[in-house]
């Protein structure tokens, strides 16, 4: 255990001794903060729905420039060969990278708290809805950033672990949005691996089981994916 | 417990179809600094990779100090220090914050951390630049902070991949020094293609060549091996039919493996390369025989082969040459390429200056290895890989 807090420690830290933390949360914020404030005066109440809305939507293109990099650079420049051949199991690397990325995300989620404030010494604020919404972006840009883990883990170039992360990503959030188009044996699945149908009940204030398993699982599956495929460098 | 500290039986690794590594086996004691040799592709990276469990052979095993790396690779991972090659390290670190991150993952905390990284720092003389990020690092002082990182935890097992590569000779020289220090009391492996580095630095050597061992000494026993020394004689004399005597004499002197023709230094002269069959001195022989012959004599000189023309043969001889076949044959294409691309610029480093180039073959031993490339019809046999008994090998 403690190795994997030493991975997600360095992981967190090398964020902040590089440019892409701070790219990707300055331009977080102030994309979010134009375009919750934007409408926010339009609708006229005290709410956060529509900041979740519009953050979860910016957690699919944004993310993955945090994950690109975990394995994928590593594996460039070959310090993955360092890190490995210490004493430590391929498991725990991808538990301490996906912590440490989780850590980063986590920041992220704490910066935009201000805006809650912010509504709340506007108006009257139910801040049961906020936690319940919190809790969902939590889970969903968990899901995302396992995602982004794992495109990372096939590639050893940036560039592509970032599209194809972007790809699966724009995936999974498109998948419910042509379910007219689609053959109709299919649309039950597609709605249930919507991401987007599965953020909806919490950004509403509803924390239902079934969405939080869902996201829990998809991080699960996609970590062992990556595990599996950092593994495999010792067999190819 | 045994002094054996490493002890690796019948590695194979199979990429796919080509084959990286065959049946490599070998032993390492306690205290011993081993030189891994061999051309780029040979196999040290991949052998040095198996070692440290970065990858799994695809069959055999190995044991690193008593642990098996199938069936503890924790154990064997925490009893070696590993160097890969060129140094990857997380540039944006500061030093002193990049080898605390080591010592934690080594297991070690606080005091304990605080000290063995300090002694790491001194034995590795990076003291100066311990507060700076490791991207501003010269190529030297990283090769140190990446030695510093693999020293931590005070390992039995040092595993460095080409310690030396693109360093200046300074850096070259401090590093070795380190090692040397450094293999006093722990057993180490290094790969190198530096075979000058190999006979300062290593007690043995195991040389590698497509992904086969080839020989297993001590680099002074591979200078026996070679054993055979070369003679270079000169003769006066001009033209074909002069040639031609004078190398059907010292043709029929007993003991000569061989005889070639090289291009003299002037005009009318007449230089020779002779290989003999064995040890034996053959110079008396030579001289008595151009006596009756009536050949004028103008030098004799006798020369050991140098270490990389062992290792020259090792690798591209016909012990490769089984091997050679299983791997793909595009390697020996490219082999053959630079043979010859060789042969050509050393032919017209020749022509442009003949004196010069005679001179050389005939002072340095080790050019002797550089010239027979030179002879187009001598690269030609080589690249048949069918160089017997005649050639001189």
């Amino acid at each position: 255990m403690h190795n994997v807090r030493t991975i997600a420690g360095r992981q967190f830290r090398s964020y902040f001794n590089g440019p892409i933390a701070y790219i990707v949360i300055g331009v977080m914020l102030v994309v979010l903060g134009f375009l919750f404030w934007e409408t926010f005066f339009l609708f006229g109440k005290a709410t956060m729905r529509e900041m979740f809305r519009y953050a979860s939507l910016i957690n699919y293109f944004a993310l993955p420039a945090l994950t690109m990099g975990l394995l994928a650079e590593e594996k460039r420049t070959g310090t993955i060969e360092l890190l490995i051949t210490m004493p430590v199991t391929d498991a725990q690397v991808i538990w301490g990278k996906f912590l440490g990325v989780l850590g980063l995300y986590s920041v992220l989620l704490l910066l935009t708290v201000p805006y809650c404030f912010s509504v709340a010494s506007l108006g009257n604020l139910d801040w049961g809805p906020v936690l319940a919404g919190y809790f969902g972006m939590f889970l969903q840009g968990a899901a995302l950033l396992a995602i982004g883990l794992m495109m990372s883990s096939f590639t050893d170039n940036q560039i592509v672990a970032f599209f194809g992360a972007l790809a699966v990503s724009i995936f999974f959030f498109l998948v419910d949005k042509f379910l007219p188009f689609m053959p109709s044996g299919l649309t039950g699945f597609f709605e249930a691996v919507s991401f987007d149908a599965h953020f909806e009940s919490m950004r509403r204030g509803v924390l239902a089981f079934r969405d939080v398993i869902f996201f829990v699982s998809v991080a699960v599956i996609t970590l062992m994916v990556a595990y599996r495929s950092l593994e495999s460098r010792r067999w190819s | 417990m045994s002094d054996l500290m490493i002890e690796a039986r019948d590695l194979t690794k199979q990429y796919g179809p080509a084959t990286a590594l065959k049946d490599v086996s070998f032993e390492v004691r306690k205290g011993e600094v081993l030189g891994f040799l061999g051309p780029n592709g040979a196999g040290k990276t991949t052998t040095m990779k198996i070692l440290t469990c970065f990858i799994a052979p695809t069959s055999g095993t190995a044991k690193v100090n008593g642990a098996d790396i199938f069936e503890d690779p924790m154990a064997v991972r925490s009893a070696i220090g590993y160097l890969p090659e060129s140094t990857p390290l997380y540039t944006e670190m500061l030093v002193l914050e990049y080898l605390e991150f080591v010592a934690k993952m080594r297991g070690f905390k606080g005091e304990d951390a605080r000290k063995r990284i300090k002694k790491a720092v001194e034995q590795t003389t990076l003291g100066d630049v311990i507060a700076k990020e490791i991207r501003a690092l010269s190529k030297g002082y990283r090769q140190r902070v990446g030695l510093a990182q693999a020293l931590v935890h005070e390992p039995p097992v040092l595993i460095l991949d080409e310690p030396m590569s693109g360093l200046d000779p300074n850096q070259a020289a401090e590093i070795r020094d380190l090692i040397k220090a450094i293999g006093r009391e722990r057993t180490v492996i290094l790969s190198t293609h530096d075979l000058g580095e190999v006979q300062v630095t290593c007690d043995r050597v195991l040389i590698i060549a497509k992904g086969r061992l080839v020989a297993d000494d001590t680099p002074d026993e591979l200078r026996d091996r070679a054993g055979k020394a070369s003679y270079f004689v000169t003769f006066k004399g001009e033209g074909a039919d002069a040639a031609k005597k004078a190398r059907d004499v010292l043709g029929d002197v007993p003991g000569i493996a061989s005889v070639r023709q090289r291009e003299a230094e002037a005009k009318d002269e007449l230089l020779f390369t002779l290989v003999p069959k064995d040890a034996t001195d053959v110079r008396a022989a030579i001289f008595q025989a151009a006596v009756k012959n009536e050949l004028v004599m103008l030098g004799l000189e006798k020369k050991s082969e140098g270490l990389d023309k062992v290792f020259r043969d090792l690798t591209t001889g016909d012990t490769a040459g089984a091997a050679a076949a299983t791997k793909s044959k595009r390697d020996a294409k490219i082999d053959e390429a630079r043979e010859k691309k060789k042969a050509r610029d050393e032919g017209k480093k020749s022509a442009a200056d003949p004196a010069d180039s005679a001179k050389k073959s005939a002072a340095d031993p080790a050019d002797s290895a550089k010239k027979s490339a030179a002879d187009p019809a001598d690269s030609a046999k080589k690249s048949e890989a069918s160089k017997g008994a005649e050639g001189d090998a």
